[in-house]
């Protein structure tokens, strides 16, 4: 700044009725003129005291409680607690319901990327994106309504397997939408990823160095982008991810166009590993012996971690020998992932903390619980 | 020609449907305005949680909000005038709400999209949660749902649309 | 199992710190028990010298007189090692060292605890609330917090 001239710093707020701010979140941008110099985030405006009412709510009675922690893969989470769930009650699940948490676990994945990139989209004033991404992203909205009954929110899962089993017409419907993958990600391509200005707002913006990544716990694509070779499904498999051949996307720059084509690969490869769920899923129970009363002794605790679409989400659960846990925690990807966004935006011009909290994915209900 | 005496008419009503015989519509400049408003709500970009997803997904091109009116979403509360209040009111969120709700200018209606901004829904018995939109302000409809699906949210739409219409507000 | 090169670290730990840190048995990790004196150096030792460079997890649970907080780590990428750190302090005097200098991801997860727990961690560079809003009183997840009104 010139020796004459006296400035000061000017705080700009995000937020926390903003259209890009992914919920409600609030973001103060310290910007010494048009640079940024600081960014100071907000949380806890979607925060709904999830880890208490756990409890005073019984173990199967918190599954749409952890559906709607990440409601954009909403299956995802649901798994995560039944599966911890099932590790601290000592309980088995069927093969065959494995294969379909498998299937639906990986829907939901991609559902939650092809939000991402039409969010980017949006975020980016590419209206047209998120139609698109929409239009793709209720085919798998049918798919749960058919097995589920719900379309976005769907309690599906249960401690020991799942609530029904697939339905018939469920068939058709994958095979032809995951014909259709291919398609997808080329007109996304195309339309979206192939767009100057998407690429000159995307290309160098938000390094994430893999040291300060790995230091600050981010997780997840987030991680991966940044050079970092680390996937749950494969280096801590569950639920028979050992027996999918898949690739783990890596990409190298940490920028933002690193984040949002990891995730663009791991849609293709989910779609790869439902295909080889689907072939196979055997035929069999879809819900193992759970006793009708579902107690844990005293003191027994578990910490279960799956890959959730945003990053390690972890369940910590602690039993008491009643019918409800003493504590449950939620580790939160989004959460975690959100506390590098002053790092990687500062230096950078304001437009950039869109595009950096775009891709960086969080999910609000999940980051506050 | 012979010109026909007038009738006087036997109500107020006999006359308007006289004159609209031939293409002549009396009213209010109240029910003209309301008529207008019903048709075109501009909502505000405001939502928190599960709920604005699916309002996201009523925007789309399946559901299609346009097909209404109501697809200009104004991201500032002083050009907007309904308010869908989507998902749930936590403690911190309650007064940026209250304040976007006193930026918007009259007339405005609020939408209570869900169960938790109806009456708090699952997380009531939490500490953290406003037990519903009325805690705060008036409601004018209430959709009910975990989330509502864009019909159940249209089902709503169309309520206030009545309700404008007929001035109800 | 935890392969033998990994044992040894942990074993060495161990020792330098002079049998301060208690094993315990878990089905699913290596447990250790420490005091809260001793939380940072065995965070500093485990990440200079056994490669636990990942803490995933910081929860805090009321165990009626004291707080019990549970640690998670891993390495990563290689994730052959998972150690779990419990440490009790009491409860008219919640206070533990912050962990920030060796795991900077400790940054809000302490924030929460402090929050929701009540559980102060010093040395933190910026211990104030993050979840609810600063003018709140109280920490609910605390059994004794009771809702009024």
């Amino acid at each position: 700044m010139s020796g004459l001239l006296r400035t000061e710093p000017y705080i700009i707020n995000i937020g926390p009725q903003h259209p890009s701010t992914h919920g409600g979140m609030h973001v103060e941008a310290v910007m010494d003129g048009e640079e940024i110099v600081d960014v100071i985030v907000h949380l806890g405006y979607v925060h709904r005291s999830v880890e208490k009412i756990a409890e005073s709510r019984t173990y199967t009675q918190f599954i749409p409680y952890a559906a709607r922690l990440d409601y954009m893969a909403t299956n995802l989470p649901a798994w995560g607690y039944a599966a911890a769930a099932e590790k601290l009650l000592g309980l088995t699940v069927p093969e065959r319901a494995q294969y379909i948490r498998v299937i639906m676990g990986e829907l939901s994945r991609i559902a939650s990327h092809m939000m991402f990139v039409g969010s980017l989209a949006i975020d980016l004033a590419a209206t047209t994106g998120l139609l698109y991404c929409l239009r793709d992203r209720e085919r798998i909205m049918d798919m749960f309504e058919m097995t589920s009954g719900q379309r976005l929110l769907a309690s599906y899962m249960r401690i020991g397997g799942v609530s029904h089993d697939l339905p018939e017409e469920f068939f058709p419907a994958i095979n032809s939408f995951l014909a259709d993958v291919p398609r997808m990600l080329e007109e996304y391509n195309g339309l979206i990823i192939g767009n100057e200005i998407l690429q000159a707002r995307c290309n160098g913006i938000g390094i994430l160095p893999a040291e300060t990544a790995i230091a600050y716990g981010v997780t997840g694509p987030n991680l991966r982008a940044s050079g970092v070779d680390y996937d749950l499904r494969r280096d801590d498999p569950y639920g028979f991810y050992d027996r999918f051949d898949f690739k783990v996307a890596v990409a190298q720059k940490g920028d933002c166009m690193a984040r949002l084509m990891v995730r663009l690969e791991e849609i293709e490869q989910s779609a790869r590993i439902i295909s080889q769920a689907l072939e196979q899923m055997p035929e069999g129970d879809i819900i193992g012996k759970v006793p009708k009363v579902l107690k844990a002794e005293k003191d027994r605790e578990v910490y279960h971690r799956i890959e959730s679409a945003k990053g390690e989400l972890g369940y910590y659960l602690l039993a008491d020998g009643t019918d409800k846990p003493a504590r449950l925690h939620v580790r939160a990807p989004s959460f975690v992932n959100l506390m590098v966004l002053p790092i990687i935006s500062r230096g950078g011009k304001l437009q950039d903390i869109i595009t950096n909290i775009a891709t960086l994915d969080p999910v609000l209900g999940e980051s506050d619980r | 020609m012979v010109l026909k005496k007038p009738v006087p008419p036997a109500s107020p009503d006999e006359d308007v449907e006289q004159l609209a015989r031939h293409n002549i519509i009396v009213t209010t400049l109240e029910k003209l305005w309301n008529w207008g408003r019903a048709r075109s709500f501009w909502p505000l970009n405001y939502g928190c949680n599960c709920c604005p997803i699916e309002l996201l997904a009523a925007s789309g091109a399946r559901f299609d909000i346009s097909r209404y009116g109501y697809e200009v979403f104004r991201a500032s509360p002083r050009q907007a005038d309904l308010l869908l209040v989507a998902g749930p009111i936590s403690l911190k969120m309650a007064p940026v709400v209250q304040r976007v709700y006193e930026q918007m200018p009259s007339p405005k209606w609020v939408l209570a999209m869900g169960n938790c901004a109806t009456s708090g829904g699952p997380f009531r018995d939490g500490y953290s949660i406003y037990p519903g939109a009325d805690a705060l302000f008036k409601v004018d409809v209430y959709v009910p749902g975990c989330p509502p699906r864009p019909e159940a949210l249209f089902h709503g739409l169309l309520e206030l649309k009545q309700k404008v219409e007929q001035g109800n507000y | 199992m935890i392969p033998n090169s990994n044992e040894e670290a942990i074993n060495q730990i161990l020792n330098s710190m002079d049998h301060r840190v208690q094993p315990y048995e878990d089905p699913f990790f290596q447990g250790l028990r420490v005091e809260p004196a001793d939380l940072l150096q065995l965070m500093l030792l485990l990440q200079d010298q056994a490669g636990m460079n990942y803490l995933a997890d910081i929860t805090a649970t009321d165990r009626k007189e004291e707080f019990e907080v549970t640690y998670h780590l891993y390495a990563i990428p290689d994730n052959q090692m998972k150690i779990v750190i419990k440490t009790r302090v009491p409860r008219d005097a919640a206070e533990l060292p912050s962990v920030f200098t060796v795991y900077p991801t400790s940054d809000w997860q302490e924030r929460e605890i402090f929050d929701l727990m009540g559980i102060r961690f010093s040395g933190h560079p910026n211990l104030v609330r993050v979840l609810l809003p600063d003018e709140f009183e109280g920490h609910p997840l605390r059994k004794d917090f009771r809702k009024e009104g």
